[in-house]
Order: C-alpha cells, then structure tokens, then sequence
C-alpha cells in the first residue's frame, strides 16, 4: 500500500455529503430525537447510537472503568449470558459494535428488516439490563490488561501516551482511556455499574438512522430501544487548555525507526476561522500525497513512509497534532523539516494555487465518503454532536468556497506557532536532544 | 464473521422481499486485447471508484529481487510520457478524488474513487501508465527509502510481523509464499531501475489486468470508455504464464522460537498448509472457511468455550483461514495465554481442544447460525459496491473465474458438517505444519 493512513483524526466539520442526502428529523411518542434517511431499496437498517462524554467521565481514580464497561454491553443481558447474548446476534445474523472514545460512547447496529423487532429487543437489552457478571468481568478485563501491557512496549502508544500528558496532564484527556495496569486490576463491579450509569443516559443522546424504515416505524423503535434510560449521567469534566511547551521530549526505546508525535494549541470546531484553517491543514500536512509535508520529508527526501497533521477539535479542548516515523538516524532531518514548513506557511500562508486545489479537493470529495448506511448513519450524529443544523449539507461546499487567500494567511499567523510546536520521539533517535526534564 | 463476509459474493435469496442479489448488480466481459472487465453498479449516491488489477504480486517476482512487486507499484505514481511525477495523484486530489494502490502475493491493484463524472479522466491516466513510465535515478534512490521506511514501520518495529514473517518462511520450502510481499531488508536495498521495469515490461499489459469499476455507472458506458482507452494497447504476446514453484509434499513438523525484548505478551501461534479455492472446485475451501468460523470466529466459537469460558487457560484464542489464494495457503490457529499460564500449557490446551473438536464434531446450531449469517450477507452486500469489486478483483486474479466467484455463496451453502470434519482431518496434519512461540528475551514466561 502506498499510504498508510494513521491519522484518523477528528476532523468532524469536513465530514462531506452529497447535497441529495434527505434528512428528517424523528421525535419519538416519548420525546427521543433522531435523525433519519429513509433507504428502502436494501431491507436493512443502520443506526448509531452515542452519548457525549465518553471515557472522559471516568470517576477519581476509576480510569479505565468505562473503558471495561463498554466491552462488558455485549457480554451478557437480561437473561442470556455472555454466549447465549452473542448466539441470539448471530442467529438474527445482527451486528452490533459498542465502542469508546475521550467524547462518546457509540453504539453501531446493524439488521435486517425481517428480524427487526427482535433485534431491537437483544440491543436494547444490552445497553439497558447489562449483567457485567463477575466471571465476565474478570475475563474481559484480562483482555484489556494485555493490551496495555502491549502497549507500554510500543512505540506510537508510548508516544501517543507521553503526548497526552504533556498536553493535558491530570484532565482526563492527558491519560489513555484504557487506565493503567493498576487502576484495572482495582476495579469492582460497583464501578462498572456507576460507569454504565454515568454515560448511557437520555441527556447526551444523539441517534442516526438509515434505511428501510419510516419515521413511525423508527419513533417507535428509540421508545422501545432507549425509553428506559436514566434521564441525567455522572459529572462532565471541565474544559481544559493543550499545555504542552515547545521542545522535544526523547524517550529511549530500543527500536530501529523512531516513532514522533508532534503538535501544538488547535482551533475550536465552532470557530469562524475552522474552515480557514482547515483548507490550511489539508495544505501542510493533511492530504494524502499533496501536502508540503508529504512532499518535503517523503518526495524528495524518502525520510519516511507518511508524515500527517491534523486538526484535533474535541468537546473540551483543542490541539493540532501530527505524526512521522523514521530510522533513528533520520528522524532528526524529518523533524527539522516539518518545523521549516510550519515556520514557512506561518510567514507567508498559501499560494492561490495551493488554495484553488484544496478547495476543489474538499468540495469534490464530498459525496465520496456517504457509501453506505452505516457510514451515513454515523456522520449524522456527527452533525448532531457538533450543533450543525440539519440542513448543513447543502450549504457546506459554500462555506469552504467562501474562504479568502488572506483568510488562509491570517489563520496561519495566528494558528501556527513553530516555538510552540512538541516533537515526543521514541527511538534511538540520533542527534536529537531532549529539553525538557523527564 | 469477517472472514466468511470477506469471502461472499452474493447467495440464495432470503425472502421475497430480497427481489434483487449483489449478482445482479454485476456486469462481465473482456476487451479484444484480452482485458477482463468487472462492472458492480450501485446507483445511490454519484460515486465511482475505478480500479486496475494486474495479476503480478509478489510470488512472481525473480529470486533475489524480493519486494519489487511493491516497490513498482510505489514508481507507477512517478512521471510517464504525459504526466509529470507526483501529476497522477494531484490532479485525482484536483478533482475531489483519493487513489492509492496495494500489493500482495498474488496482485497489484491500483484505484481511484472519484465523483462518477470523472470516471474517463481516471481511465486515460491509468492507461497510460500501463505502458509509459519514464523513472530517472533520483526516483530510485527516493523511493527505495521510502519502502525501507514502509518496512521499518510495517515489520522492523513489531516483533508480532518479524514473528509473523518466520512462520512463513519457515511454512513453505519451496514456494514464494515464504517470503514477504514487502521484501527482506537485504534485496530491498539493492532493488534497481532494471529490477523495477524488468518486471513492468514482462506483467503490465492488458491481458495481464482485469478493470473494476463500481458505482454509478452503465456496464456499456464503461465498456466503450474501456475500449477508448485500454483497448488501444496492444496485448502481449510474451505475457508468460503463471509458473510457480509448487510445495514438496511437506513430511517434517517445524517448531520455532522467536525472541525480541520489545515483546510484552507472549504467545502461541500454529499454521497449517492447507487447500485455497481452486477454479471449479472450491468445497474443500467452503468447508475451511466455516472451520475457522467455528474453532475461532469470536464469542460463541469452540476454542473460545475451551479455553476462555470452561477453563481460563488464554484471554485470546482465534483461527484463520484466507481461501483467495492462487496457491497453497494456511489455516492459522493462535493462543494468547493468560497470566500463569506457560507457553507449553497454552500450546497442550490448544491441541486438546482441538482434538476434543475432532470428537466433538460440528454443532449443527452453530452452522446454522453460520449459514443464516451467509444469507443474510446477500442484503448486506448490496450496501457496499466497492466491497463486492474487491471479491471480483482479488478472485479473478488468484486463479479463479466469474462462474466462480458466483458460485462460491452456494457452494458454503451446501457445506455440511462431515464435510468441515472431513476437511478438518486434512487439514490438521502436524507433517505441515509449523508451531512458533512469540516470546520475551529471556525465555518462556514460566
């Protein structure tokens, strides 16, 4: 594969969509909102389900918990158990997917129109009367336990780890939201029950669903599928600031290709100057071959296989991070480079040309990543998450064709700032100098 | 359910309101110059990804020049007669679009998804350097880094692929499949500009590829464009055919211990050479794919009762099996033990269950629930177009035909359980199989 993509990173407001896209909004008999595309063509349905907070509302000294109870939804509910639960999935030929992150908590589900009702019974179970049975506990948690221990012995996740905390410290973004060996092994099952009772409620609920179902059909459905849940969660943690000094932090680990995590302060999502900033990143470092990034460090200098940056907008703060890998002896050329391209665009901005063609790319690739229910599903509770009003789509490309030359360059003056940019490197990085104490 | 999802093209409808199959949605045929053309349609949203195949992966290239398969699929985005190096993916990107490529053992693919519009641009410029790309000395040199760099990120910093890459080798003595698609270090680095167009003369030609182009298109629409501009170049004749060299019959168990610092969970992998899909005869493969459904495919699976919900012996256990294959594969079986518990009581209780299984026999409720989720794959399918040219694509390019790949959902359809077991005895066969420990430095974890 040519490219690689490691930056999956939230650039929620660039989520295109094609202009025929027809959303309708769902109240339900019991006062649940979603958002819906009707798509009888194929006799399924998506949907997704998330609550806003996430793993971030994990309590004092509980980190990790939410973490643990999100892999426990599909392990047992009601009156089936973890395999009897995972049988009657299967024999619905049914998916769903329960997953986390710092923000949200997602529920993905997938079924047929045939079994429908009795899909919806088995999900609903499942994020209603889990059983987070002790056995399962114990076993899952093993599970998590032996991916952090893998990842105290890899590379990107040291780095993505010593990054966080730099940036956020004690906020719960400054930690990996799996927890540590410690905080895991201490969990109780209480603390599974409150971590369930802290995120799945009524409040920070944002549903989507696509396709062969009417509204009726679907307002039904979120009554019976969500009706039951608590209408408050636990406390939201307070908004933070990325406080990460300029610098590099070098950490040694024994491996050939260092590894570099590199950013700086972000830019809100709901800032006027996001779409300015955001053809400003597709420049510098997010496209996939085009970028002055990609040209400089992997054109014409073959320093490594893909060096990205990304706008990082989350609900309670904002940074602007990137990535490369190198051999060690390499990495230090790699990072001079990336520091010369966000000290040049900060000077001079971007040319018209460069502008005229990530215009031309975001607009035109609009429609390419609505392929699927799934996919459209998801990106409507984006929508919903981030306040966009639900007409947004047809006024979207209108939007990034309305940025300015000047608009660019003004943004790349005040967003850019190359003193401020922290390289965390993992390797043996060759002529590479740490300056901070750690 | 990944791997028999991956394995799908379409199935027997579920009920009357299924009026139409994935199958419907496709169009077949070939261009006078021998190009076979695959057109999935799916007229939902204006999108259309275009992609190439070239029947060439890396199990064709010439001894000693291992990872040139990858390495020219890197230089085709470099400079032809008409484009400039670096053009080809601009002006995909101008025009809204994302291309990249991949190569594996047995193909190269190149592709584009782009508004459905632009669907002739993609074609001429993919034509184009089919034929005429024009490398200096400084691409070379450039990008030769830049799979060293793509290796050191792949494999160089995870010991699970070093580990990964050992098993192969070890599993086949005389067969290409053993060494890695991205190449070893040594060869890499003196990959040439003769390397690199020595094997682009010899496998890019047009009845050497087979073009896929899925969304919003007309099958003729795409056949005069696909006549406008593959169908000009000329085939060719030297085209040779695909000769590998075949496995001995293999009659020694192979044991390997691999040992890295970097390793934080240590475990149990086993692979056995095993049947892939064969043109025409495919039930051995059917029958493997459920096999590895039910010892390893997630929750409800067979391992995953022994060892995770009757005994706490592992916190993971899986098996796997890629049927799409041009020759011999692997059926692949890990363990993942738990705290306490030693690489060789892991290795013990993985080979107990599997000999229980062999006892045991096929649940008949677990097939069941299997073959439901077989059919109910027809209606999923039909939501992601790009996924079903992906099946067309890697299928026709590792030996199989159209008739085939549309009788592969049947063909797991009429799979029955002495059919797993039958395939199951075959399969298991310690003569062909290799058995490797994942481990720390300084020893096994006891």
């Amino acid at each position: 594969m040519r490219v690689l993509s490691i930056l999956v990173a939230a650039m929620l407001l660039a989520l295109p969509a094609r202009a025929e896209v027809k959303i309708e909004e769902v109240v339900s008999p019991g006062g649940i909102t979603a958002w819906l595309v009707q798509e009888p063509s194929i006799p399924f349905m998506a949907l997704e389900v998330r609550f806003r907070g996430g793993a971030s509302l994990d309590r004092d000294g509980k980190r990790g918990a939410i973490n643990l109870m999100t892999g426990l939804l599909e392990e047992g509910a009601g009156d089936l158990d973890s395999r009897g639960f995972s049988k009657a999935v299967e024999g619905l030929a049914a998916s769903f997917g329960y997953s986390v992150g710092p923000d949200r908590l997602s529920v993905s589900g997938r079924f047929l129109t045939e079994n429908r009702d009795e899909a919806i019974a088995l999900l609903r179970a499942s994020l209603i009367e889990p059983r987070f049975d002790q056995a399962d506990i114990d076993r899952v948690r093993e599970q998590v336990l032996t991916g952090i221990r893998s990842g105290l012995k890899d590379p990107d996740t040291i780095a993505d780890a010593a990054f966080a905390e730099l940036s956020y410290g004690d906020h719960p973004y400054g930690s990996n939201l799996d927890g540590t060996l410690d905080s895991v092994a201490a969990l109780t099952r209480d603390d599974i029950v409150n971590a369930h009772g802290d995120v799945l409620n009524k409040e920070r609920l944002y549903v989507g669903a696509v396709g062969d179902i009417t509204p009726e059909e679907l307002g039904t459905l979120l009554d019976t599928l969500l009706g039951d849940l608590p209408q408050k969660g636990g406390t939201m943690p307070g908004r933070t600031d990325m406080m990460a000094p300029g610098g590099v932090t070098v950490i040694d680990f024994n491996t050939p290709q260092s590894v570099a995590v590199f950013g700086q302060k972000g830019i809100k999502q709901s800032d006027p100057d996001f779409f300015a900033a955001t053809l400003l990143n597709q420049i510098l470092g997010g496209g996939s071959f085009e970028s002055r990034l990609m040209e400089e460090v992997r054109e014409k200098r073959g320093l490594t296989y893909g060096v990205y940056s990304a706008l990082a907008p989350r609900d309670l703060a904002e940074s602007y991070v990137g990535r490369v890998a190198s051999a060690n002896e390499r990495i230090g050329e790699a990072i001079d480079v990336i520091r010369d391209e966000w000290v040049k665009a900060a000077e001079n901005g971007v040319t018209a040309e460069e502008l005229k063609n990530a215009k031309t790319y975001m607009t035109g690739a609009y429609p390419l990543r609505f392929d699927g229910n799934g996919p459209i599903a998801k990106i409507m509770v984006g929508m919903q998450m981030i306040g966009l009003p639900i007409d947004y789509i047809a006024t979207r490309n209108d939007k990034v064709e309305a940025v300015t030359l000047e608009d660019v360059k003004r943004v790349a003056a005040e967003l850019l700032k190359p003193e401020s940019l922290h390289f965390v490197v993992v390797g043996k990085p060759v002529g590479v100098e740490n300056t901070t104490d750690n | 359910m990944t791997l028999l999802r991956a394995a799908l093209t379409s199935l027997a409808l579920l009920t009357p309101v299924a009026a139409t199959s994935a199958e419907d949605q496709v169009t077949t045929f070939t261009l006078d110059n021998g190009m076979q053309v695959v057109v999935v349609e799916d007229h939902r949203a204006p999108v259309v990804q275009h992609m190439l195949w070239y029947r060439a992966g890396s199990a064709d290239e010439p001894k000693g020049s291992s990872g040139v398969a990858h390495f020219l699929e890197h230089l085709l985005f470099k400079a032809t007669d008409k484009m400039e190096a670096g053009e080809f993916s601009s002006v995909v990107a101008a025009n809204g679009g994302r291309d990249n490529a991949f190569t594996s053992y047995d193909y190269t693919a190149y592709y584009q998804r782009v508004a459905a519009d632009r669907l002739e641009l993609m074609m001429s410029m993919e034509a184009d350097r089919m034929r005429n790309i024009r490398l200096t000395e400084k691409n070379i040199e450039t990008e030769r880094d830049v799979i060293i760099e793509e290796r050191n990120q792949r494999t160089e910093n995870s010991p699970r692929a070093l580990f990964s890459e050992q098993m192969n080798a070890v599993q086949y003595h005389n067969h290409r499949y053993g060494v890695p698609i991205i190449g070893w270090m040594h060869e890499m680095e003196t990959l040439d500009m003769d390397d690199a167009l020595s094997f682009y003369e010899i496998y890019y030609s047009p009845n050497n590829t087979i073009l896929v182009v899925s969304g919003d298109v007309e099958p003729e629409d795409v056949r005069t464009l696909a006549e406008k501009h593959y169908g000009v170049i000329p085939a060719n004749p030297d085209l040779p055919t695909r000769l590998r060299t075949e496995e001995p019959p293999q009659t020694a168990e192979r044991r390997l211990m691999f040992r890295d610092p970097r390793v934080s969970q240590e475990y149990v992998a086993r692979s056995y050479l095993a049947q892939e899909r064969d043109a025409g005869a495919q039930q051995e493969a059917a029958a493997l794919t459920f096999l590895s459904e039910i010892l390893g495919g997630g929750t409800t699976s067979y391992l995953t009762e022994k060892l995770q919900f009757d005994t706490q012996t592992v916190v993971f256990s899986g098996a796997f099996y890629r049927g799409t294959s041009l020759d011999d594969t692997t059926f692949d079986v890990i363990v993942v033990p738990s705290p306490g518990v030693s690489l060789q009581e892991a290795e013990d209780a993985m080979n107990a269950a599997l000999d229980q299984f062999m006892i045991d026999g096929v649940d008949p409720e677990q097939l069941e629930r299997l073959k439901m989720q077989l059919r109910a794959e027809q209606i999923y399918a039909r939501d992601n177009v790009d996924g079903i040219a992906q099946r067309y694509g890697s299928g026709l390019t590792s030996g199989l035909t159209v008739e085939d790949i549309q009788a592969w959902p049947d063909v797991l359809d009429a799979v029955t359980g002495e059919d797993i077991m039958a395939a199951a005895k075959r399969v298991f066969n310690r003569e062909a199989s290799v058995t490797g420990w994942l481990m720390k430095e300084e020893g096994a974890n006891q």
